[in-house]
Protein backbone atom coordinates (compact mmCIF):
# COMPACT_ATOMS: atom_id res chain seq x y z
CA UNK A 1 0.00 0.00 0.00
CA UNK A 2 1.27 3.57 -0.96
CA UNK A 3 2.00 6.16 1.72
CA UNK A 4 -0.78 8.91 0.76
CA UNK A 5 -3.99 7.17 0.13
CA UNK A 6 -6.34 8.05 -3.02
CA UNK A 7 -9.31 9.03 -0.98
CA UNK A 8 -9.19 9.95 3.40
CA UNK A 9 -12.38 10.45 5.10
CA UNK A 10 -11.70 11.39 8.70
CA UNK A 11 -14.52 11.55 11.38
CA UNK A 12 -16.84 11.92 8.47
CA UNK A 13 -20.73 12.84 10.04
CA UNK A 14 -24.26 13.68 7.54
CA UNK A 15 -27.14 14.20 8.96
CA UNK A 16 -30.55 15.00 7.81
CA UNK A 17 -32.86 17.52 8.82
CA UNK A 18 -36.19 16.58 8.46
CA UNK A 19 -39.76 17.57 10.07
CA UNK A 20 -38.98 15.37 12.84
CA UNK A 21 -35.87 16.95 13.62
CA UNK A 22 -32.15 16.42 12.69
CA UNK A 23 -31.73 12.68 11.77
CA UNK A 24 -27.98 11.67 12.05
CA UNK A 25 -27.33 9.16 9.07
CA UNK A 26 -23.73 8.43 9.53
CA UNK A 27 -21.91 9.33 12.35
CA UNK A 28 -17.80 9.22 12.85
CA UNK A 29 -16.49 7.17 9.98
CA UNK A 30 -13.05 7.22 9.38
CA UNK A 31 -11.57 5.37 6.16
CA UNK A 32 -9.40 5.65 3.67
CA UNK A 33 -9.25 4.04 -0.14
CA UNK A 34 -5.16 3.87 -1.13
CA UNK A 35 -4.76 3.48 -4.80
CA UNK A 36 -5.61 0.74 -6.85
CA UNK A 37 -7.25 -1.21 -3.90
CA UNK A 38 -11.18 -2.16 -3.91
CA UNK A 39 -12.72 -1.57 -0.81
CA UNK A 40 -16.15 -2.74 -0.26
CA UNK A 41 -18.59 -1.19 2.13
CA UNK A 42 -21.29 -3.71 3.41
CA UNK A 43 -24.45 -2.77 5.68
CA UNK A 44 -28.19 -3.08 5.82
CA UNK A 45 -30.59 -0.56 4.27
CA UNK A 46 -30.45 2.49 5.91
CA UNK A 47 -26.91 1.85 7.62
CA UNK A 48 -25.70 4.83 5.56
CA UNK A 49 -23.03 3.10 3.27
CA UNK A 50 -24.57 5.14 0.29
CA UNK A 51 -24.44 9.01 2.25
CA UNK A 52 -21.12 8.46 3.07
CA UNK A 53 -20.18 8.14 -0.46
CA UNK A 54 -22.70 10.72 -1.30
CA UNK A 55 -21.57 13.39 1.20
CA UNK A 56 -17.82 12.94 -0.59
CA UNK A 57 -19.24 13.41 -4.28
CA UNK A 58 -21.07 16.64 -2.51
CA UNK A 59 -24.42 15.03 -4.16
CA UNK A 60 -26.50 14.85 -0.41
CA UNK A 61 -29.83 16.02 -1.22
CA UNK A 62 -31.00 19.36 -0.11
CA UNK A 63 -31.39 18.80 3.30
CA UNK A 64 -28.32 17.33 3.70
CA UNK A 65 -25.38 17.82 5.51
CA UNK A 66 -22.07 17.27 6.00
CA UNK A 67 -19.32 17.30 8.88
CA UNK A 68 -15.80 16.11 9.09
CA UNK A 69 -13.43 16.20 6.32
CA UNK A 70 -13.07 13.79 3.34
CA UNK A 71 -9.75 14.57 0.93
CA UNK A 72 -9.46 13.28 -2.40
CA UNK A 73 -5.52 13.37 -3.13
CA UNK A 74 -5.38 16.23 -0.59
CA UNK A 75 -8.37 18.37 -1.96
CA UNK A 76 -10.87 18.80 0.59
CA UNK A 77 -13.74 17.82 -1.07
CA UNK A 78 -16.78 18.55 2.09
CA UNK A 79 -17.98 21.95 1.88
CA UNK A 80 -16.39 22.57 -1.75
CA UNK A 81 -18.12 24.52 -4.19
CA UNK A 82 -19.47 23.15 -7.10
CA UNK A 83 -16.62 24.33 -8.94
CA UNK A 84 -14.51 22.65 -7.07
CA UNK A 85 -16.26 19.62 -6.48
CA UNK A 86 -16.46 19.18 -10.63
CA UNK A 87 -12.89 19.01 -10.94
CA UNK A 88 -12.88 15.82 -8.64
CA UNK A 89 -16.61 14.53 -8.98
CA UNK A 90 -16.68 12.31 -12.68
CA UNK A 91 -12.44 13.21 -13.36
CA UNK A 92 -10.56 11.59 -10.12
CA UNK A 93 -13.94 10.18 -8.91
CA UNK A 94 -16.82 8.42 -10.75
CA UNK A 95 -19.81 7.31 -9.36
CA UNK A 96 -22.12 4.47 -11.02
CA UNK A 97 -25.32 3.88 -9.08
CA UNK A 98 -27.89 1.19 -8.47
CA UNK A 99 -30.47 1.67 -10.99
CA UNK A 100 -29.15 0.98 -14.72
CA UNK A 101 -32.10 2.26 -16.44
CA UNK A 102 -33.11 5.65 -14.18
CA UNK A 103 -29.05 6.30 -14.34
CA UNK A 104 -29.22 6.62 -17.95
CA UNK A 105 -31.04 9.45 -19.93
CA UNK A 106 -33.89 8.12 -22.00
CA UNK A 107 -33.54 9.99 -24.85
CA UNK A 108 -29.92 10.18 -25.30
CA UNK A 109 -28.07 7.48 -27.60
CA UNK A 110 -25.07 5.46 -26.30
CA UNK A 111 -22.49 7.43 -28.02
CA UNK A 112 -24.04 10.85 -26.43
CA UNK A 113 -24.65 9.19 -22.78
CA UNK A 114 -20.69 8.23 -23.04
CA UNK A 115 -19.49 11.31 -24.55
CA UNK A 116 -21.95 14.01 -23.01
CA UNK A 117 -19.58 14.57 -19.56
CA UNK A 118 -16.10 14.92 -21.28
CA UNK A 119 -17.30 16.89 -24.30
CA UNK A 120 -19.54 19.65 -22.08
CA UNK A 121 -16.25 20.31 -20.26
CA UNK A 122 -14.33 20.37 -23.15
CA UNK A 123 -12.01 17.48 -21.78
CA UNK A 124 -11.42 15.82 -25.35
CA UNK A 125 -12.29 16.78 -28.78
CA UNK A 126 -15.37 15.07 -30.08
CA UNK A 127 -13.00 12.94 -32.15
CA UNK A 128 -10.89 11.66 -28.95
CA UNK A 129 -14.38 11.83 -27.18
CA UNK A 130 -15.52 9.22 -29.86
CA UNK A 131 -12.31 7.17 -29.70
CA UNK A 132 -12.33 7.12 -26.18
CA UNK A 133 -16.38 5.69 -26.24
CA UNK A 134 -15.46 2.83 -28.04
CA UNK A 135 -12.57 1.78 -25.86
CA UNK A 136 -14.66 1.90 -22.63
CA UNK A 137 -17.50 0.06 -24.16
CA UNK A 138 -14.66 -2.77 -24.98
CA UNK A 139 -12.87 -2.59 -21.40
CA UNK A 140 -16.25 -3.36 -19.89
CA UNK A 141 -16.72 -6.22 -22.51
CA UNK A 142 -19.79 -5.18 -25.36
CA UNK A 143 -19.80 -7.02 -27.99
CA UNK A 144 -19.98 -5.01 -31.56
CA UNK A 145 -19.73 -1.63 -29.88
CA UNK A 146 -19.75 0.78 -32.87
CA UNK A 147 -23.26 -0.77 -32.97
CA UNK A 148 -24.28 -0.22 -29.80
CA UNK A 149 -23.27 3.64 -30.16
CA UNK A 150 -26.06 4.19 -32.20
CA UNK A 151 -28.72 2.23 -29.60
CA UNK A 152 -30.84 3.63 -26.93
CA UNK A 153 -30.64 2.73 -23.66
CA UNK A 154 -34.34 0.75 -23.72
CA UNK A 155 -33.05 -1.48 -26.15
CA UNK A 156 -30.43 -3.16 -23.94
CA UNK A 157 -30.95 -5.61 -21.06
CA UNK A 158 -30.35 -4.66 -17.57
CA UNK A 159 -26.68 -6.73 -17.62
CA UNK A 160 -25.47 -4.37 -20.33
CA UNK A 161 -26.75 -1.29 -19.22
CA UNK A 162 -25.71 -1.48 -16.34
CA UNK A 163 -21.93 -2.67 -18.31
CA UNK A 164 -22.83 1.01 -19.77
CA UNK A 165 -23.25 2.69 -17.01
CA UNK A 166 -19.82 1.91 -15.92
CA UNK A 167 -18.52 2.44 -19.36
CA UNK A 168 -19.99 6.30 -18.93
CA UNK A 169 -18.26 6.33 -15.61
CA UNK A 170 -14.78 5.09 -16.79
CA UNK A 171 -14.46 8.03 -20.00
CA UNK A 172 -12.42 10.21 -18.35
CA UNK A 173 -10.19 7.30 -17.07
CA UNK A 174 -10.42 7.67 -13.13
CA UNK A 175 -8.37 6.58 -10.37
CA UNK A 176 -11.32 6.07 -8.46
CA UNK A 177 -14.88 4.08 -9.19
CA UNK A 178 -17.38 4.09 -6.53
CA UNK A 179 -20.27 1.47 -7.48
CA UNK A 180 -22.86 2.04 -5.10
CA UNK A 181 -24.76 -1.58 -5.34
CA UNK A 182 -23.63 -1.85 -8.74
CA UNK A 183 -24.98 -5.64 -9.02
CA UNK A 184 -28.54 -5.70 -6.89
CA UNK A 185 -30.99 -4.84 -9.17
CA UNK A 186 -29.35 -7.80 -11.70
CA UNK A 187 -29.90 -11.54 -11.81
CA UNK A 188 -27.20 -14.13 -10.39
CA UNK A 189 -25.54 -14.54 -14.13
CA UNK A 190 -25.68 -11.27 -15.10
CA UNK A 191 -24.38 -9.84 -11.54
CA UNK A 192 -21.55 -12.72 -12.32
CA UNK A 193 -20.73 -10.97 -15.08
CA UNK A 194 -20.87 -7.62 -13.90
CA UNK A 195 -18.96 -8.62 -11.04
CA UNK A 196 -15.77 -10.47 -13.88
CA UNK A 197 -16.16 -6.57 -15.29
CA UNK A 198 -15.12 -4.54 -12.43
CA UNK A 199 -12.76 -7.50 -10.96
CA UNK A 200 -10.66 -6.87 -14.72
CA UNK A 201 -10.88 -3.29 -13.68
CA UNK A 202 -9.32 -3.64 -10.77
CA UNK A 203 -6.60 -5.63 -12.22
CA UNK A 204 -5.72 -2.27 -14.02
CA UNK A 205 -4.70 -0.61 -10.88
CA UNK A 206 -8.24 1.31 -10.89
CA UNK A 207 -9.51 1.55 -7.57
CA UNK A 208 -13.11 0.53 -6.66
CA UNK A 209 -15.59 1.21 -3.68
CA UNK A 210 -18.25 -1.59 -3.95
CA UNK A 211 -20.94 -0.48 -1.69
CA UNK A 212 -23.35 -3.48 -1.56
CA UNK A 213 -25.48 -5.01 1.15
CA UNK A 214 -24.24 -8.53 0.02
CA UNK A 215 -20.91 -10.47 1.42
CA UNK A 216 -21.34 -12.89 -1.03
CA UNK A 217 -20.88 -10.36 -3.87
CA UNK A 218 -17.56 -8.82 -2.32
CA UNK A 219 -15.97 -12.19 -2.04
CA UNK A 220 -13.25 -12.46 -4.95
CA UNK A 221 -12.98 -8.94 -5.49
CA UNK A 222 -12.46 -6.97 -2.11
CA UNK A 223 -9.19 -6.42 -1.10
CA UNK A 224 -10.45 -4.63 2.28
CA UNK A 225 -13.85 -4.68 3.49
CA UNK A 226 -15.55 -1.99 5.80
CA UNK A 227 -19.22 -3.07 7.68
CA UNK A 228 -21.73 -0.51 8.65
CA UNK A 229 -24.26 -0.57 11.63
CA UNK A 230 -26.49 1.86 12.46
CA UNK A 231 -24.48 4.65 10.79
CA UNK A 232 -21.04 3.71 12.34
CA UNK A 233 -18.33 1.73 11.14
CA UNK A 234 -18.30 -1.40 13.33
CA UNK A 235 -15.39 -3.27 11.70
CA UNK A 236 -12.65 -3.20 9.17
CA UNK A 237 -10.63 -6.04 8.15
CA UNK A 238 -8.44 -7.40 4.69
CA UNK A 239 -11.18 -9.56 3.11
CA UNK A 240 -9.07 -12.83 3.57
CA UNK A 241 -9.57 -12.19 8.02
CA UNK A 242 -13.08 -11.26 7.34
CA UNK A 243 -14.48 -14.30 5.53
CA UNK A 244 -12.42 -16.55 7.75
CA UNK A 245 -13.20 -15.01 11.08
CA UNK A 246 -15.33 -12.22 11.47
CA UNK A 247 -14.75 -10.32 14.46
CA UNK A 248 -17.97 -7.98 15.01
CA UNK A 249 -21.44 -10.27 15.92
CA UNK A 250 -22.87 -8.59 13.24
CA UNK A 251 -20.39 -9.55 11.00
CA UNK A 252 -20.73 -13.15 11.69
CA UNK A 253 -24.37 -12.49 11.28
CA UNK A 254 -24.18 -10.90 7.66
CA UNK A 255 -22.14 -13.65 6.66
CA UNK A 256 -24.28 -16.44 7.57
CA UNK A 257 -27.50 -14.80 6.00
CA UNK A 258 -25.67 -15.24 2.49
CA UNK A 259 -27.38 -18.84 1.56
CA UNK A 260 -24.59 -20.70 0.28
CA UNK A 261 -24.34 -24.00 -1.99
CA UNK A 262 -21.55 -25.87 0.85
CA UNK A 263 -24.39 -26.23 3.57
CA UNK A 264 -27.18 -28.48 4.45
CA UNK A 265 -29.79 -27.59 2.32
CA UNK A 266 -32.21 -28.66 5.39
CA UNK A 267 -30.73 -26.08 7.23
CA UNK A 268 -32.52 -23.24 8.67
CA UNK A 269 -30.99 -19.60 6.98
CA UNK A 270 -28.84 -17.98 10.55
CA UNK A 271 -30.88 -14.70 9.99
CA UNK A 272 -30.47 -11.84 12.93
CA UNK A 273 -33.53 -11.76 13.76
CA UNK A 274 -34.58 -8.06 14.57
CA UNK A 275 -34.58 -4.42 12.79
CA UNK A 276 -31.23 -2.04 13.28
CA UNK A 277 -32.55 0.98 15.51
CA UNK A 278 -34.87 3.94 13.05
CA UNK A 279 -33.39 6.99 12.06
CA UNK A 280 -33.40 9.01 14.60
CA UNK A 281 -33.58 6.78 17.47
CA UNK A 282 -31.93 7.48 20.39
CA UNK A 283 -29.28 4.57 21.48
CA UNK A 284 -27.34 3.72 24.22
CA UNK A 285 -24.30 1.45 23.89
CA UNK A 286 -23.81 -0.63 21.22
CA UNK A 287 -26.48 0.20 18.52
CA UNK A 288 -26.24 -3.50 17.80
CA UNK A 289 -26.92 -4.93 21.22
CA UNK A 290 -30.73 -5.21 20.84
CA UNK A 291 -30.49 -8.24 18.39
CA UNK A 292 -26.84 -9.34 19.48
CA UNK A 293 -26.80 -12.99 20.94
CA UNK A 294 -23.56 -12.36 22.82
CA UNK A 295 -24.59 -9.09 24.63
CA UNK A 296 -24.10 -8.03 28.31
CA UNK A 297 -24.94 -5.45 30.65
CA UNK A 298 -21.66 -3.35 29.27
CA UNK A 299 -22.85 -3.29 25.65
CA UNK A 300 -26.42 -2.03 26.66
CA UNK A 301 -24.95 0.64 28.79
CA UNK A 302 -21.36 1.73 27.27
CA UNK A 303 -20.80 2.86 23.29
CA UNK A 304 -18.17 0.36 21.68
CA UNK A 305 -15.46 2.73 20.24
CA UNK A 306 -13.40 1.14 17.12
CA UNK A 307 -10.23 -0.09 18.62
CA UNK A 308 -7.45 -2.21 16.61
CA UNK A 309 -7.35 -6.09 17.27
CA UNK A 310 -4.91 -7.00 14.84
CA UNK A 311 -2.82 -5.33 11.94
CA UNK A 312 -5.06 -3.58 9.68
CA UNK A 313 -8.62 -5.31 11.70
CA UNK A 314 -10.49 -2.69 13.69
CA UNK A 315 -13.55 -3.46 15.40
CA UNK A 316 -16.47 -1.95 17.72
CA UNK A 317 -16.84 -4.35 20.26
CA UNK A 318 -16.48 -4.81 23.75
CA UNK A 319 -16.52 -9.03 22.55
CA UNK A 320 -15.03 -9.50 19.61
CA UNK A 321 -14.92 -12.92 18.28
CA UNK A 322 -11.61 -14.01 19.26
CA UNK A 323 -9.09 -14.19 15.98
CA UNK A 324 -7.91 -17.61 16.65
CA UNK A 325 -5.43 -16.60 19.70
CA UNK A 326 -4.50 -13.34 17.60
CA UNK A 327 -6.30 -11.07 19.96
CA UNK B 1 -52.46 -42.37 -7.09
CA UNK B 2 -53.99 -39.52 -6.16
CA UNK B 3 -54.01 -36.61 -8.45
CA UNK B 4 -51.28 -33.99 -7.86
CA UNK B 5 -52.26 -30.36 -6.27
CA UNK B 6 -51.59 -28.31 -9.29
CA UNK B 7 -50.31 -29.88 -12.56
CA UNK B 8 -49.21 -28.19 -15.93
CA UNK B 9 -49.33 -29.66 -19.30
CA UNK B 10 -47.85 -28.68 -22.13
CA UNK B 11 -48.81 -24.94 -21.42
CA UNK B 12 -47.60 -22.33 -24.28
CA UNK B 13 -47.97 -18.59 -23.80
CA UNK B 14 -47.03 -15.91 -26.43
CA UNK B 15 -47.05 -12.22 -25.71
CA UNK B 16 -47.29 -10.18 -28.57
CA UNK B 17 -44.37 -7.64 -29.53
CA UNK B 18 -44.58 -4.12 -31.38
CA UNK B 19 -44.79 -4.10 -35.25
CA UNK B 20 -41.37 -3.68 -37.57
CA UNK B 21 -43.00 -1.23 -39.35
CA UNK B 22 -46.91 0.38 -39.54
CA UNK B 23 -47.99 -2.66 -41.66
CA UNK B 24 -45.43 -5.12 -41.17
CA UNK B 25 -46.38 -8.73 -39.74
CA UNK B 26 -47.27 -9.49 -35.96
CA UNK B 27 -44.82 -10.43 -33.77
CA UNK B 28 -44.90 -12.70 -31.00
CA UNK B 29 -42.65 -13.59 -28.38
CA UNK B 30 -43.06 -17.33 -26.73
CA UNK B 31 -42.97 -16.87 -23.10
CA UNK B 32 -43.56 -20.31 -22.57
CA UNK B 33 -43.30 -22.79 -25.19
CA UNK B 34 -44.93 -26.09 -23.92
CA UNK B 35 -44.07 -26.59 -20.50
CA UNK B 36 -45.23 -29.12 -18.21
CA UNK B 37 -44.81 -29.51 -13.76
CA UNK B 38 -46.51 -30.44 -11.50
CA UNK B 39 -47.03 -29.65 -7.28
CA UNK B 40 -48.22 -32.62 -4.57
CA UNK B 41 -50.29 -31.30 -1.71
CA UNK B 42 -47.97 -29.93 0.80
CA UNK B 43 -45.13 -30.32 -2.10
CA UNK B 44 -42.56 -27.66 -2.63
CA UNK B 45 -41.24 -26.63 -6.24
CA UNK B 46 -38.63 -24.59 -7.14
CA UNK B 47 -38.81 -22.44 -10.70
CA UNK B 48 -35.51 -21.06 -11.30
CA UNK B 49 -34.40 -19.19 -14.53
CA UNK B 50 -32.56 -15.71 -15.48
CA UNK B 51 -34.92 -12.82 -16.41
CA UNK B 52 -36.39 -13.62 -19.59
CA UNK B 53 -36.85 -17.60 -19.21
CA UNK B 54 -40.61 -17.45 -18.31
CA UNK B 55 -40.83 -18.36 -14.59
CA UNK B 56 -43.49 -15.35 -13.48
CA UNK B 57 -45.14 -16.08 -17.00
CA UNK B 58 -45.94 -19.48 -15.27
CA UNK B 59 -47.27 -18.05 -12.12
CA UNK B 60 -49.14 -15.29 -13.99
CA UNK B 61 -50.98 -18.35 -16.18
CA UNK B 62 -51.80 -20.39 -13.13
CA UNK B 63 -53.42 -17.44 -11.49
CA UNK B 64 -55.22 -16.55 -14.76
CA UNK B 65 -53.26 -13.01 -15.27
CA UNK B 66 -52.42 -14.31 -18.84
CA UNK B 67 -54.35 -16.04 -20.68
CA UNK B 68 -52.15 -19.27 -22.27
CA UNK B 69 -52.50 -19.74 -25.87
CA UNK B 70 -52.49 -23.42 -25.60
CA UNK B 71 -52.11 -26.49 -22.87
CA UNK B 72 -54.17 -27.05 -19.61
CA UNK B 73 -53.96 -26.30 -15.75
CA UNK B 74 -55.47 -28.79 -13.49
CA UNK B 75 -56.00 -28.36 -9.76
CA UNK B 76 -56.88 -31.89 -7.88
CA UNK B 77 -56.94 -33.11 -11.43
CA UNK B 78 -59.64 -31.16 -12.38
CA UNK B 79 -59.40 -28.80 -15.53
CA UNK B 80 -59.23 -25.05 -14.69
CA UNK B 81 -60.54 -22.25 -16.84
CA UNK B 82 -58.10 -19.72 -15.59
CA UNK B 83 -59.61 -17.35 -17.97
CA UNK B 84 -63.21 -17.65 -16.11
CA UNK B 85 -63.11 -14.70 -13.80
CA UNK B 86 -66.55 -16.22 -11.82
CA UNK B 87 -64.87 -20.16 -11.40
CA UNK B 88 -61.33 -18.43 -10.20
CA UNK B 89 -62.52 -16.65 -7.46
CA UNK B 90 -63.05 -19.88 -5.37
CA UNK B 91 -59.38 -20.45 -6.26
CA UNK B 92 -58.20 -17.37 -4.93
CA UNK B 93 -58.96 -19.36 -1.27
CA UNK B 94 -56.84 -21.91 -2.18
CA UNK B 95 -54.13 -20.10 -4.30
CA UNK B 96 -52.14 -16.88 -3.07
CA UNK B 97 -49.79 -15.08 -4.48
CA UNK B 98 -46.93 -13.45 -2.72
CA UNK B 99 -45.02 -10.46 -5.68
CA UNK B 100 -41.26 -9.16 -5.67
CA UNK B 101 -41.83 -5.54 -5.08
CA UNK B 102 -42.49 -5.28 -1.14
CA UNK B 103 -44.26 -1.59 -1.63
CA UNK B 104 -45.92 -2.12 -4.43
CA UNK B 105 -47.85 -4.78 -3.63
CA UNK B 106 -49.55 -3.00 -0.46
CA UNK B 107 -51.95 -0.05 -1.11
CA UNK B 108 -50.02 2.86 0.19
CA UNK B 109 -53.19 4.59 1.87
CA UNK B 110 -54.26 1.42 3.70
CA UNK B 111 -53.32 0.56 6.85
CA UNK B 112 -50.73 -2.88 7.01
CA UNK B 113 -54.15 -4.74 9.05
CA UNK B 114 -56.50 -3.34 6.68
CA UNK B 115 -55.12 -4.73 3.89
CA UNK B 116 -54.78 -8.31 5.64
CA UNK B 117 -58.58 -7.80 6.64
CA UNK B 118 -59.62 -6.60 3.54
CA UNK B 119 -58.11 -10.27 1.91
CA UNK B 120 -59.62 -12.19 4.52
CA UNK B 121 -62.79 -10.39 3.97
CA UNK B 122 -62.73 -11.34 0.34
CA UNK B 123 -61.55 -14.52 0.74
CA UNK B 124 -64.21 -15.97 3.85
CA UNK B 125 -67.28 -13.34 3.53
CA UNK B 126 -68.44 -11.34 6.08
CA UNK B 127 -67.47 -11.98 9.76
CA UNK B 128 -67.63 -10.12 12.91
CA UNK B 129 -65.13 -7.50 13.93
CA UNK B 130 -63.90 -8.96 16.84
CA UNK B 131 -63.53 -12.84 14.71
CA UNK B 132 -61.64 -10.75 12.27
CA UNK B 133 -59.61 -8.27 14.35
CA UNK B 134 -58.42 -12.08 16.37
CA UNK B 135 -57.64 -13.78 13.05
CA UNK B 136 -55.43 -10.85 11.51
CA UNK B 137 -53.62 -10.06 14.87
CA UNK B 138 -52.68 -14.17 15.17
CA UNK B 139 -51.40 -14.30 11.38
CA UNK B 140 -49.35 -10.57 12.20
CA UNK B 141 -47.83 -12.63 14.89
CA UNK B 142 -47.21 -15.88 13.13
CA UNK B 143 -45.83 -13.83 10.51
CA UNK B 144 -42.58 -12.32 13.20
CA UNK B 145 -45.05 -8.86 13.82
CA UNK B 146 -46.40 -7.19 16.47
CA UNK B 147 -49.81 -6.97 16.16
CA UNK B 148 -49.34 -3.03 16.75
CA UNK B 149 -48.11 -3.04 13.04
CA UNK B 150 -51.42 -3.78 11.86
CA UNK B 151 -52.34 0.37 12.51
CA UNK B 152 -49.27 1.40 10.75
CA UNK B 153 -49.53 2.38 7.18
CA UNK B 154 -46.51 0.84 4.13
CA UNK B 155 -44.25 3.82 4.35
CA UNK B 156 -43.93 3.06 7.79
CA UNK B 157 -42.44 -0.41 7.38
CA UNK B 158 -39.40 -1.51 5.98
CA UNK B 159 -38.76 -3.67 3.12
CA UNK B 160 -38.97 -6.75 5.28
CA UNK B 161 -41.68 -6.28 7.46
CA UNK B 162 -43.77 -4.66 4.33
CA UNK B 163 -43.45 -8.51 2.82
CA UNK B 164 -44.60 -9.84 5.87
CA UNK B 165 -47.52 -8.17 5.71
CA UNK B 166 -47.96 -9.29 2.28
CA UNK B 167 -47.26 -12.87 3.64
CA UNK B 168 -49.72 -12.13 6.69
CA UNK B 169 -52.55 -11.30 3.89
CA UNK B 170 -51.65 -14.38 1.76
CA UNK B 171 -51.46 -17.06 4.12
CA UNK B 172 -54.92 -15.54 6.40
CA UNK B 173 -57.31 -17.48 5.07
CA UNK B 174 -54.92 -20.42 4.70
CA UNK B 175 -54.17 -21.33 1.44
CA UNK B 176 -53.49 -24.90 -0.08
CA UNK B 177 -50.59 -23.53 -2.31
CA UNK B 178 -48.83 -20.48 -1.77
CA UNK B 179 -46.78 -18.86 -5.08
CA UNK B 180 -44.10 -16.92 -4.66
CA UNK B 181 -42.74 -14.52 -7.43
CA UNK B 182 -39.41 -13.45 -6.83
CA UNK B 183 -40.78 -12.82 -3.43
CA UNK B 184 -37.12 -12.35 -1.50
CA UNK B 185 -35.54 -10.50 -4.47
CA UNK B 186 -36.05 -7.75 -3.53
CA UNK B 187 -35.09 -7.60 -0.22
CA UNK B 188 -31.35 -7.18 2.07
CA UNK B 189 -29.14 -10.37 2.17
CA UNK B 190 -29.97 -10.29 6.12
CA UNK B 191 -33.28 -9.32 5.83
CA UNK B 192 -34.42 -11.80 3.25
CA UNK B 193 -32.60 -14.98 5.61
CA UNK B 194 -35.74 -14.03 7.50
CA UNK B 195 -38.23 -14.01 5.22
CA UNK B 196 -37.08 -17.51 3.59
CA UNK B 197 -37.31 -19.20 7.03
CA UNK B 198 -40.36 -17.71 7.77
CA UNK B 199 -41.56 -19.20 4.61
CA UNK B 200 -40.14 -22.62 5.11
CA UNK B 201 -42.12 -22.33 8.88
CA UNK B 202 -45.52 -21.48 7.68
CA UNK B 203 -45.44 -23.77 5.02
CA UNK B 204 -44.62 -26.74 7.02
CA UNK B 205 -46.86 -25.13 9.65
CA UNK B 206 -50.27 -25.31 7.54
CA UNK B 207 -49.48 -28.05 4.95
CA UNK B 208 -49.11 -25.31 2.24
CA UNK B 209 -47.63 -26.12 -1.07
CA UNK B 210 -45.53 -23.55 -2.38
CA UNK B 211 -44.49 -22.45 -5.64
CA UNK B 212 -41.29 -20.89 -5.22
CA UNK B 213 -39.89 -18.64 -8.46
CA UNK B 214 -36.46 -16.66 -7.89
CA UNK B 215 -33.33 -16.95 -10.30
CA UNK B 216 -31.11 -17.43 -7.48
CA UNK B 217 -30.24 -21.44 -6.75
CA UNK B 218 -28.95 -21.09 -3.35
CA UNK B 219 -32.41 -19.55 -1.92
CA UNK B 220 -34.16 -21.92 -3.93
CA UNK B 221 -32.21 -24.78 -2.53
CA UNK B 222 -33.52 -23.64 0.84
CA UNK B 223 -36.49 -24.04 0.02
CA UNK B 224 -37.72 -26.77 -2.03
CA UNK B 225 -37.40 -30.26 -2.64
CA UNK B 226 -38.10 -30.33 -5.97
CA UNK B 227 -36.60 -27.87 -8.65
CA UNK B 228 -37.06 -26.93 -12.12
CA UNK B 229 -34.74 -25.11 -14.48
CA UNK B 230 -36.76 -22.90 -17.06
CA UNK B 231 -34.34 -21.29 -19.86
CA UNK B 232 -36.54 -19.58 -22.59
CA UNK B 233 -39.79 -20.75 -22.16
CA UNK B 234 -38.68 -23.86 -21.84
CA UNK B 235 -37.90 -26.98 -18.90
CA UNK B 236 -34.11 -27.75 -19.22
CA UNK B 237 -34.09 -29.81 -16.06
CA UNK B 238 -36.45 -30.78 -13.09
CA UNK B 239 -35.01 -32.98 -10.71
CA UNK B 240 -35.01 -33.63 -7.12
CA UNK B 241 -32.77 -31.14 -4.67
CA UNK B 242 -30.06 -33.39 -3.96
CA UNK B 243 -29.62 -34.35 -7.31
CA UNK B 244 -29.89 -31.50 -9.10
CA UNK B 245 -27.12 -30.13 -6.70
CA UNK B 246 -24.66 -32.71 -6.45
CA UNK B 247 -24.91 -33.66 -10.28
CA UNK B 248 -26.64 -31.05 -12.98
CA UNK B 249 -27.34 -32.63 -16.03
CA UNK B 250 -27.99 -29.24 -18.23
CA UNK B 251 -25.01 -26.80 -19.02
CA UNK B 252 -27.70 -24.04 -18.37
CA UNK B 253 -27.98 -25.60 -14.74
CA UNK B 254 -24.52 -25.72 -14.62
CA UNK B 255 -24.36 -21.87 -15.19
CA UNK B 256 -26.86 -20.97 -13.04
CA UNK B 257 -24.78 -22.57 -10.37
CA UNK B 258 -21.78 -21.54 -11.04
CA UNK B 259 -22.95 -17.72 -10.27
CA UNK B 260 -23.86 -17.75 -7.68
CA UNK B 261 -22.01 -15.61 -5.28
CA UNK B 262 -20.58 -17.25 -2.36
CA UNK B 263 -18.92 -15.29 0.61
CA UNK B 264 -15.98 -17.00 0.15
CA UNK B 265 -12.68 -14.77 -0.47
CA UNK B 266 -11.10 -16.50 -4.08
CA UNK B 267 -7.88 -16.53 -4.32
CA UNK B 268 -6.27 -14.34 -6.64
CA UNK B 269 -3.10 -14.52 -8.58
Amino acid sequence: MSAAPLLDIRDLGVEFATPQGTVRAVTGVSLSVATGECLAIVGESGSGKTQLFMACLGLLSDNGRAVGSARYLGTELIGASETELNRVRGVGMSLVTQDPLNSLTPHLRIERLLTEGVLDRGLMSAAEAGQRALEALRTVGITEPEARLRHYPHELSGGMRQRVAIAVALMTAPKLLVADEPTTALDVTVQARVLDVLRSLRATGLAIVLITHDLGVVAGIADRVAVMYAGELVETAPAAGLFAAPAHPYTAGLLASVPRLSDPATLRLAAIEGQPPRPGEIVTGCPFAPRCASASEVCREVAPRLRSIASGREVACHAPFSQEGRV
Amino acid sequence: MTAPLLQVERLVVRYPLGKPRLFGPRREIEALAGVSLDIAEGGTLGVVGESGSGKSTLARAVLGFVKPLSGEIRWRGELLDTTDKARMRPMRRVMQVVFQDPFGSLDPRMTAGASVFEALEALEGPASREAANERVAAVFREVGLDPSFARRYPHELSGGQCQRVAIARATVARPQLLICDEAVSALDVSVQAQIVNLLRDTCRRHGMALLFISHNLAVVRHLCADIAVLCQGRLVERAGREQLFSAPRDPYTQALLAAVPEPRPIARA
